[in-house]
């Protein structure tokens, strides 16, 4: 606790490092993954491709995947970017099969009503599926987040600073201590992660709240 | 108007091609849907009444043939353009679960470019004009029953006050007195509105009430019998449209005859409060009750009145006829009866008189006398 207590600026400083790393690749992944899901939801032809090879992307072990960007990317291995980059790899992989799911959740009858009304594919999709697909899209976006937030810290073992770097400093020094500070400052960040998903799904969804007739 | 020409859907076969020996589920349909009037499509599963009604906005296109609204053929607009244009109520109302009452009855006018206020003012006006609270409108769908559902779903095909009125079994998912309700209420606006109305339904009776013709098709999509509801029970062409108008054709038919005026018998009655001794002094078993404004409340039975005619002693079985309704709720009046004395009330609910049902028979065999005879093809009907 002392030991924490004395190193508070150290871990607040990296705490943001790891936020950083873990959450901007959760938007981009986000971003990518809606026309995505999208494309999969809507094209049957395309739907088994789509989400095999999303699916299959979560499978690349992220230490290899931190060392292949690079050369990929034309980075240095020391370059951030690498993670932010892998990181959206496994937002994309856990949240294109999430938002197709959400799409095929909402209503039949809503979507033929949509459709009759004479909105647009677009249209459409923006101001009635989307909507309807937040309760699904933002449950599979907790799962995404826990996972960076976890996978993010394993960026230390090619030097990336975050909060990964206690559990690698305290493993080579023998001193449990840093190592414990490390896990319970991840899990309480992954905490706040989750809990700023569930406010901004629910101010997203005020209708969910409703008490039946 | 809405006019089929030879409309035809066949569905891919196997082969995937729509031209080969795919099943048919509408087969070379001519049907005209008069401009401010009701067309019923009713028929069995499979009959193809819903992909009829969904080839006018186009969620179906149609193998071969036409369709036009008012002489333009719909297959040359936009399609955007063409559905904003057609109103279209659901079974489940297929209400925006995300948004509230209000915004789901502004969603076309919004799509057509309206601004928000007076989208929303003409958008509550509809709201109440379909029967639901104005408090109604922040709420959210999963907030309303079925039937209040079933109303906004009315109210949102309104809102842009389209010319067209697709409606695909909009009352089948509500209960029976729901249903019933919705139906009249249904009626009255349409009197008001007068919208050409495509209207789906595998409910006979619900196709003879609100018609003001109806399309029995049959299996296949094969228009069997385009009539008015009143032909359509008289006259069924073949025995696939008898055996689906259903039995009590007879009685049902005089729901379109308009009751004759008959010398209707004075009858003696009561009020509410009455004492024992006035019921039995009017001298027949049953005493008919009525309230302050002359409006039948029910019968009493002289012998069953302890000390005065209160609510509870009323006999509520006997049906009002009234002498701008039918033949058959003239005739109904008089069955319903418990004295055998059908009760009359004239259009503000009234007390007229009484008729027996031996009475009601020979106008309705003077009216079928009448219709036999060439000299007066003209048709009685109620509405």
């Amino acid at each position: 606790m002392t030991w924490a207590l004395d190193h508070i600026g150290d871990i607040m400083f990296r705490a943001g490092q790891h936020a950083w790393l873990a959450g901007l690749p959760l938007v981009l992944g986000l971003v990518i993954a809606l026309p995505l899901g999208w494309l999969a939801a809507r094209r049957p032809r395309l739907r088994a491709l789509l989400l095999t090879t999303t699916g299959l992307l979560y499978t690349i072990p992220s230490l290899a995947l931190f060392i292949l960007l690079p050369p990929l990317l034309g980075t240095k291995i020391l370059d951030p970017v690498n993670v932010i980059v892998a990181m959206t790899v496994y937002t994309v992989a856990l949240l294109t099969r999430t938002v197709a799911d959400g799409l095929f959740s909402v209503d039949g009858s809503t979507q033929q009503a949509a459709i009759a009304m004479g909105y647009g594919s677009f249209a459409r999709f923006r101001a009635v599926d989307l909507p309807l697909a937040v309760p699904v899209i933002a449950a599979g976006l907790r799962v995404a987040a826990v996972s960076n937030v976890s996978i993010v810290s394993v960026s230390s073992l090619i030097g990336i600073s975050q909060l990964g770097y206690f559990l690698t400093d305290g493993y080579a020094r023998s001193f449990p201590t840093e190592v414990w500070v490390g896990i319970v400052a991840c899990l309480l960040l992954a905490l706040v992660f989750d809990l700023v998903i569930q406010v901004v799904s629910r101010v997203l969804t005020p209708w969910t709240r409703t008490v039946a007739a | 108007m809405i006019r089929f020409e030879g409309v035809t859907k066949r569905y891919a076969d196997a082969s995937g091609t729509e031209s080969g020996d795919g099943s048919v589920a509408v087969d070379d349909l001519t049907l005209e849907a008069p401009t401010g009037k009701i067309t019923v499509l009713v028929g069995p599963s499979g009959c193809g009444k819903t992909t009829t009604l969904r080839m006018v906005n186009r969620m179906i296109t149609p193998t071969s043939g036409t369709i036009s609204i008012d002489g333009r053929d719909t297959a040359s607009l936009d399609v955007a353009e063409l559905r904003r244009g057609i109103g279209y109520v659901i079974q489940h109302a297929g209400l925006f679960p995300h948004r509230t009452v209000l915004d789901n009855v502004t969603t076309v006018p919004r799509l057509l470019g309206t601004d928000k206020r007076t989208a929303r003012s003409r958008a509550m006006e509809l709201i109440e004009r379909v029967g639901l609270d104005p408090a109604m409108a922040r709420r959210y769908p999963a907030q309303l029953s079925g039937g209040q559902q079933q109303r906004v779903g009315v109210a949102r095909a309104l809102a842009a006050d389209p010319p067209v009125m697709l409606m695909d079994e909009p009352f089948s998912a509500v209960d029976p007195v729901v249903r019933e309700q919705l139906q009249n209420e249904f009626l009255r606006l349409q009197s008001d509105l007068g919208k050409t109305i495509l209207f789906v339904t595998h409910d006979i009776d619900e196709a003879v009430k609100l018609g003001d013709q109806v399309a029995v098709l049959r299996v296949g999509g094969v228009l069997a019998q385009l009539d008015s509801p009143a032909t359509l029970l008289a006259d069924p062409v073949d025995d696939f449209v008898a055996g689906f108008v259903g039995r009590d054709r007879g009685y049902r038919a005089l729901s379109f005859a308009a009751a004759p005026e008959l010398s209707l018998a004075d009858e003696p009655t009561v009020s509410l409060g009455a004492s024992a001794d006035d019921v039995r002094a009017v001298g027949t078993p049953w005493v008919l009750c009525v309230g302050d404004a002359g409006e039948p409340l029910g019968w009493v039975r002289a012998a069953a009145v302890e000390s005065e005619v209160t609510r509870t002693v009323l006999h509520r079985g006997g049906t009002v006829a009234s002498t701008t309704g039918s033949l058959r709720a003239l005739l109904d009046a008089a069955l319903s009866s418990p004295s055998g004395r059908g009760v009359v009330a004239d259009a503000d609910g009234r007390l007229v008189g009484t008729i027996r049902a031996a009475e009601v028979i020979p106008a309705i065999e003077a009216r079928r006398d009448a219709a036999a005879s060439p000299t007066s093809a003209e048709e009685a009907t109620a509405r």
